[in-house]
């Protein structure tokens, strides 16, 4: 089947939605089928040979932080070439809400689309949803994704029409094996962190608040984090001078160096407060077999089956935080057996599982229909 | 004798009159603060206004309207997020439309395309000198405030001193070559 896949994010700024296109269009290609992706990047980013730039992603204030999106005419020009002259059987757009080529692609195009969404839309944001251009654009999806739970649940409530729930698959046999980083976990133990430290949702400070707890309990404990901040220095200043030098910031990693940072460790926590629509993260630490303290939010609850793949703790709550790792660090058969688990549990989520599921949608809304064209009407820039 | 009840009668007159002066001064002060702000809400609205009618013009391409329509949304959410912030946002969404190459020559031709970008331009050029007014008028009131007869007397009474109000407001970018805005 010909496939046309639209990334509406740059494709070289690190992202789930980025991640999750390239893994199903890789996914895809090794079931045999012909596959396109168009993209936010710039024209002299270094792209793999299956994407298409659309030309000029350019940072603008998207919801309140700032993100790099392609829009304006030049891109729905390219847009509407790339679609021309693809000739595909079914157009898959990704996050049609947000002001980028897949909002464009449903404008310009006619025949079967599909639409996968991946967060849940903030209550604040349902209004721009509802907004004539975007629904103009929604309602030609044929058949609707949703990567969790929460995300179908604001689609059906807000926006109407259903949607199937695909989870977010993992590339597993790229986390299974990596060289730990030099000194690592050593001998008193490490706890991993991977996210956004300036996030407020990624919880870093739920597990620094447990690090104080623990870190006095278990003398040569450290954690190992990474992820992008902005200011290192007043993330650490908050923690007791003695255990600021067994925190390691790494900052911001390479997809190498953030399989070798899971091989490193003996516990990954996944402190998320919320935000989280599935927990990819988790999911890769699952699939490097490493033991999982996360907190009990729904998506982490699905993923690792509620805590049969892993252990919860009360969201925010660094005591009980500090409890569960506390408890794993002691217990090298439980580690063994959630490490166990954890690979069992995360072979469902598997790309090659995940890329047939999205299949089946398209195959589905293919049935009696044309291939994508461009509309007649769908903007027609000079 | 009565010479010198004279000049001490004179001299709390005249102290009297003087400080009374300076209190009224600071009072007319806030009440042109308020004016200001005013004006400068008035303006910022009249802005948030034309950029959505912009955006629902169906003169630009839907990404670039949901852009424009998701920062003017941000300027009337003032509850999760500061005014300053959601108003230097909708600068930069404007920026971005405006900025585009030929953005022009894209919707050139088509109907209303140039008295609205006008609009929109006028719109931003008066938010710019409003501000500008506005935080001429809170600085001369925070010297007039600062000075120490008017602090060991509290000639500002109960107002509290007015704040700056600090945004991007510049539709002009930098390093175009096709710059907009005045």
């Amino acid at each position: 089947m010909k496939i046309g896949i639209t990334c509406p994010y740059s494709w070289d700024v690190p992202g789930g939605v980025q991640q999750h296109i390239r893994d199903l269009a890789e996914a895809l290609i090794d079931e045999g089928h012909e596959v396109s992706v168009i993209s936010a990047a710039d024209d002299d980013t270094p792209l793999p040979p299956y994407v298409t730039p659309a030309g000029r992603a350019v940072p603008v204030p998207y919801n309140g932080s700032v993100a790099r999106l392609s829009f304006g005419f030049l891109s729905t020009n390219r847009v509407r070439r790339w679609i021309k002259e693809g000739g595909f059987d079914v157009l898959h757009v990704h996050e049609p809400e947000i002001p980028s080529l897949s909002l464009l692609a449903c404008w310009v195009a006619s025949g079967p689309i599909v639409a996968t969404f991946h967060t849940a839309i903030p209550r604040s944001r349902i209004l721009l949803v509802t907004y004539p251009v975007v629904r103009t654009g929604l309602e030609k999806i044929n058949g609707r994704i949703a990567v969790s739970e929460a995300a179908r649940t604001t689609l059906v409530e807000h926006i109407g029409g259903d949607a199937v729930v695909i989870p977010n698959g993992v590339a597993t046999p790229r986390y299974r094996k990596a060289e730990p980083l030099p000194g690592w976990p050593g001998p008193g133990g490490a706890i991993g962190f991977l996210g956004r430290l300036d996030e407020p949702r990624k919880g870093l400070s739920v597990l620094l608040k447990a690090f104080e707890i623990l870190g006095p309990e278990r003398p040569g404990l450290r954690l190992l984090v990474a992820g992008r901040y902005a200011d290192a220095d007043e993330l650490l200043h908050k923690l007791p001078a003695g255990l600021r030098d067994r925190v390691v910031l790494l900052g911001q990693v390479s997809e190498d160096e953030k399989v070798r940072l899971l091989h490193s460790v003996d516990v990954f926590c996944s402190p998320n407060t919320g935000g989280e629509s599935f927990g990819i993260v988790t999911a890769e630490a699952m699939a490097a077999g490493l033991p999982v303290v996360a907190s009990d939010i729904e998506a982490f609850r699905q993923v690792l089956r509620g805590g049969e793949a892993g252990e919860l703790f009360a969201n925010g709550d660094a005591a009980d935080l500090a409890r569960a790792a506390g408890r794993l660090l002691g217990d090298p058969a439980r580690r063994a057996e959630l490490s166990a688990a954890a690979l069992a549990a995360v072979a469902d989520y598997d790309w090659s599982v995940v890329a047939r599921d999205v299949y089946s949608v398209y195959e589905t809304v293919v049935l009696g229909s044309t291939e994508v064209a461009v509309t007649a009407s769908g903007g027609e820039f000079g | 004798m009565i010479t010198d009840i004279v000049i001490v009668v004179a001299a709390a007159l005249f102290i009297g009159v003087y400080v009374s002066w300076r209190a009224g001064r600071i009072d007319r002060l806030h009440a042109r603060v308020d004016m200001a702000r005013a004006a400068l809400d008035a303006t910022l609205l009249r802005r948030s206004s034309v950029a959505l009618e912009l955006a629902t013009s169906g003169l630009l391409d839907p990404a670039t309207s949901l852009l424009l329509a998701s920062a003017v949304h941000g300027t009337k959410d003032i509850t999760s997020r500061p005014r300053d912030l959601a108003e230097s946002d909708l600068t930069r969404a404007l920026r971005a439309a405006f900025s585009q190459p030929d953005f022009r020559a894209s919707i050139d031709g088509k109907e209303g395309a140039d008295e609205l970008l006008a609009e929109v331009e006028a719109a931003a050029h008066q938010v710019f000198l409003a501000r500008k007014f506005y935080n001429d008028v809170v600085a001369a009131t925070r010297l007039a405030r600062s000075r120490p007869l008017a602090r060991v007397l509290r000639l500002s009474g109960r107002a509290t001193a007015p704040e700056f109000f600090e945004m991007d407001d510049s539709l002009v970018a930098e390093n175009t070559s096709a710059p907009l805005g005045r």
